[in-house]
């Protein structure tokens, strides 16, 4: 009762700033990639940084066996596979330092960059690569990675400079996940707690739940990193991290929000923004009633207020999406989805109506009580469905017990999350929603999204297969498959000394560009 | 000999117990280590697949066994979430862990004996009057509330540490020392008082005796013969209490170390309840229980040897 009337003061209150502070609308974000931090100033190579992070990497470090997007963060300056991605979602070079695709798409040569070293001091061989992928093949924990590499029926070295993977059925994603094979060397073991690759970085050591230090690798094929070196130093929570911020203690951190950037002195950190790779959307149970109802769905489309949901969260910060492909994925995005449904009470009212719910129903909204922005999310949705008489009660549940009973188990009627994609592919968002897919939590299943994915899978022609994925992402938005909320505002503080921090389109932070300048 | 037999034969049992009841406390909560590495990515295939090589999928009889077996084997196993041997976790986190405890009992000692003994010396006074006053109150604030008060006085208002910011031993060993103190004072607060009331009593008591009457006719004053005799005897109690007190702190300081964020055994153990690492709770659980078991052990024959007249059977 006290927090409902404490909602409406908010809400009240948030309103009024938003009519005092913009009468237009408020200006839609530019990619990701493209927010880049102008230079100022002189670069300085050298030096030592520390970045605060508020979780722990409580993960194994070995390439293939990591699975939280933090680790992937960590490690995507210590490892590298044969190809890389850059800022705007390409792929380029890294140990390999070009590539053949026969004209079938059946065969990929690698050369591989010639004296590019590990960690360890050997030199990169076709042998290491192969075993690489190899390994991978056997014992990656990402399925789609595993599905990928089950088609390359044969991974073999041509001679020590080259690699040549042959497939099974062409694949139009295939240097995506040539991206995600790290490449580290034959027969070592350690990596779960000793990672060695290729990348800028090298590892130096970690304490669990204190840091992970890395330094700079003097011999890396490329221009390699500015820093010596690079601590990442792990706090309990945000609150603590914050306060290290305060203090100084900390160079860089990113993933903060707003309201926590609000609280730092601008006089000593810099703030770049950008999005933080995952749709956010009230997740519909299709198999539970009233939600195996169009009707209902596009109802609570037309009621939810994503503006509202921003204004009110984030102070209108975060990138609507419409669908489940978020913007930072360029060439599979389609803006004009996004506003594909209007807030619109009345007729949010009639569809109710229309599907036989004229006075609404009672719904749960399951959400993991870690993850605080889809919480307060949740929170305003309660509140806008009210106002279309739906009575939505909020569940908090432990993140172990959302993993188990919500999305293994699907026993859940609407949830709050958001989705990441490991690779860059439309596949690593959209797969999840092919009706027979393990990971389709939220049980969709429509026969013509099912057909349309079948046949991007197998487009061979680029252009092709980018229309399909449109398409079928604009058939998530037609059913309304959920609701759409936003690809959440990711907010990055760094000391007024530092510069040269670069947005890419998955969640990896490429350290090797970060330098001071004088 | 017998007695120490006797003790052994309690403390092994009371592992065991122990251990039974952390592992079967796993069986009843939802979730487990499987599904929590795989996250929003993973499917029910791959959670069965990473349940089988992890061993879940055995009846939990033969799960606990094989845990047990290499335990006592010396093989504490493998982390879960970290891939990890849990030796060198443990090893990791041990010295801050210890530091705090010690500088603790530390804070213990060297502040509760000499006020005790002011208070005796002065009983009645004013200050012995606020002392047992603030005794009261400080015996009665838990540590938790303690360890806030600090960090947001010494630490937010007063900028005197950064709170959760710690400062390893090895990187800094002044700033440690001053990270460490507050928590260490929040854990020793309480026992702090009690020992001070204990003191204090255990000394007016003995000051009664016959033999200090004799002390007294002898042409002792009251302040030699209290230093000179009676506070030999009234430490008994007291550093039987200290003991105990030891086992008690390092309770205290898995709670403290969630507060000042210090990368403790304490914490390490409360986030591997959170990501059902198994192998990495027992192995805590049962470092601290032995630590308790030992502890009260030694607090015994300790009692014994200073006061003969302990009988223990």
């Amino acid at each position: 009762m006290f927090k409902k009337r404490i909602l409406a003061l908010f809400l009240a209150g948030a309103l009024l700033a938003a009519v005092l502070s913009a009468c237009g609308d408020k200006k839609t974000q530019g990619t990701p990639g493209s927010d880049e931090t102008g230079s100022s100033g002189e670069t300085v190579n050298g030096g030592e940084l520390v970045v605060g992070i508020s979780q722990d990497l409580g993960d194994s470090l070995d390439p293939y066996q990591m699975t939280a997007a933090g680790t992937r963060e960590v490690l995507f300056n210590v490892y590298e596979g044969l190809v890389k991605p850059d800022k705007d979602g390409n792929f380029i070079p890294a140990v390999a330092e070009s590539f053949v695709k026969s004209d079938d798409g059946l065969s990929y040569t690698f050369t591989l960059r010639a004296n590019v070293k590990f960690h360890n001091g050997a030199v990169v061989t076709a042998n290491d690569v192969v075993k690489s992928f190899e390994t991978c093949a056997a014992t990656t924990v990402d399925t789609a990675l595993a599905a990928a590499l089950s088609t390359v029926t044969k991974v073999e070295a041509v001679d020590d400079q080259n690699v040549r993977l042959t497939l099974s059925e062409p694949n139009g994603d295939l240097l995506s996940y040539v991206a995600s094979v790290y490449i580290t060397p034959a027969g070592y073991a350690n990596n779960a707690t000793a990672p060695v690759g290729t990348g800028p970085f090298k590892f130096v050591s970690r304490a669990v739940q204190e840091n992970v230090i890395l330094e700079k690798n003097t011999e890396y094929w490329g221009e390699g990193a500015y820093l010596d070196k690079l601590t990442y130093k792990i706090y309990e929570d945000t609150t603590a991290l914050m306060n290290a911020l305060g203090a100084g203690s900390v160079d860089m951190a990113a993933h903060l929000t707003i309201d926590q950037v609000n609280t730092l002195n601008t006089a000593d950190y810099k703030t770049v923004e950008g999005t933080m790779n995952l749709v956010q959307a009230l997740y519909l149970n299709h198999k539970v009633a009233p939600f195996d109802n169009e009707k209902v769905r596009q109802a609570l489309c037309y009621a939810i207020n994503v503006d509202e949901i921003l204004a009110l969260t984030a102070e209108g910060h975060g990138t609507k999406v419409g669908t489940s492909i978020y913007p930072a994925f360029g060439k599979y995005f389609d803006p004009s989805l996004v506003g594909s449904y209007p807030y619109d009470v009345e007729k949010a009212k009639k569809l109710l109506t229309e599907a036989g719910y004229p006075n609404g129903f009672e719904m749960t909204i399951t959400v993991p009580n870690n993850y605080t922005p889809h919480v307060n999310t949740a929170e305003v949705i309660v509140e806008q469905l009210a106002k279309v008489g739906i009575k939505a009660t909020l569940n908090q549940v432990e993140w172990g017990t959302w993993l188990s009973e919500t999305y293994q188990g699907r026993k859940f009627q609407s949830t709050v999350i958001g989705f990441d994609a490991v690779s860059l592919t439309a596949g690593a968002l959209l797969n999840r929603w092919v009706s027979t897919d393990d990971k389709n939590m939220i049980n969709y299943n429509d026969a013509k999204y099912d057909e349309l994915m079948k046949q991007a899978a197998n487009a061979i022609d680029d252009q092709k297969r980018i229309d399909l994925y449109k398409q079928a992402a604009k058939r998530l938005t037609e059913t309304a498959a959920n609701v759409y909320i936003q690809d959440l505002a990711d907010f990055v503080v760094m000391k007024k000394n530092l510069d040269g921090y670069v947005f890419y389109p998955l969640y990896v932070m490429d350290m090797a560009k970060v330098h001071y300048v004088k | 000999m017998k007695y120490i037999a006797k003790k052994l034969f309690t403390l092994i049992i009371t592992l065991f117990i122990v251990s039974l009841l952390a592992f079967l406390a796993f069986q009843i909560i939802p979730g487990n280590a499987a599904v929590l590495r795989l996250g929003t990515n993973g499917t029910p295939q791959q959670v069965e697949q990473l349940k089988e090589e992890m061993g879940l999928n055995r009846p939990i009889a033969i799960q606990y066994g094989d845990w047990l077996g290499s335990f006592l084997s010396g093989d504490m196993g493998v982390s879960y979430t970290y891939n990890m041997p849990v030796e060198d976790m443990i090893a990791q986190k041990l010295p801050s862990t210890v530091a705090l405890v010690l500088l603790g009992c530390l804070l213990m000692v060297v502040l509760s004996i000499p006020i005790g003994i002011f208070t005796a010396r002065h009983a009645g006074g004013v200050v012995d009057r606020v002392m047992t006053v603030l005794n009261q109150v400080l015996m009665s604030i838990p540590p938790v509330f303690v360890g806030i008060l600090f960090s947001f006085v010494f630490g937010i208002t007063l900028r005197v540490f950064i709170p959760g910011d710690f400062v390893s031993w090895d990187e800094n060993i002044t700033q440690f020392l001053v990270f460490m103190f507050f928590p260490a004072l929040s854990i020793a607060l309480s026992r702090v008082a009690m020992t001070v009331k204990l003191l204090r009593s255990s000394l007016l008591d003995e000051m009664d005796k016959n033999y200090i009457r004799t002390a007294f006719s002898r042409g002792h004053s009251r302040d030699t013969a209290l230093r000179q005799h009676a506070l030999r005897n009234s430490l008994v109690p007291v550093v039987v209490f200290m003991a105990v007190s030891a086992a008690e702190m390092v309770a205290a300081g898995i709670i403290i170390e969630q507060v000042f964020a210090i990368p403790g055994i304490g914490r390490l153990l409360i986030a591997s309840i959170g990501t059902y690492d198994f192998p990495v709770v027992q192995a805590i659980v049962l470092i601290l229980a032995t630590w308790v078991v030992v502890v009260n052990f030694l607090a015994d024959i300790l009692s014994q040897y200073i006061d003969p007249r302990v009988r223990l059977g």
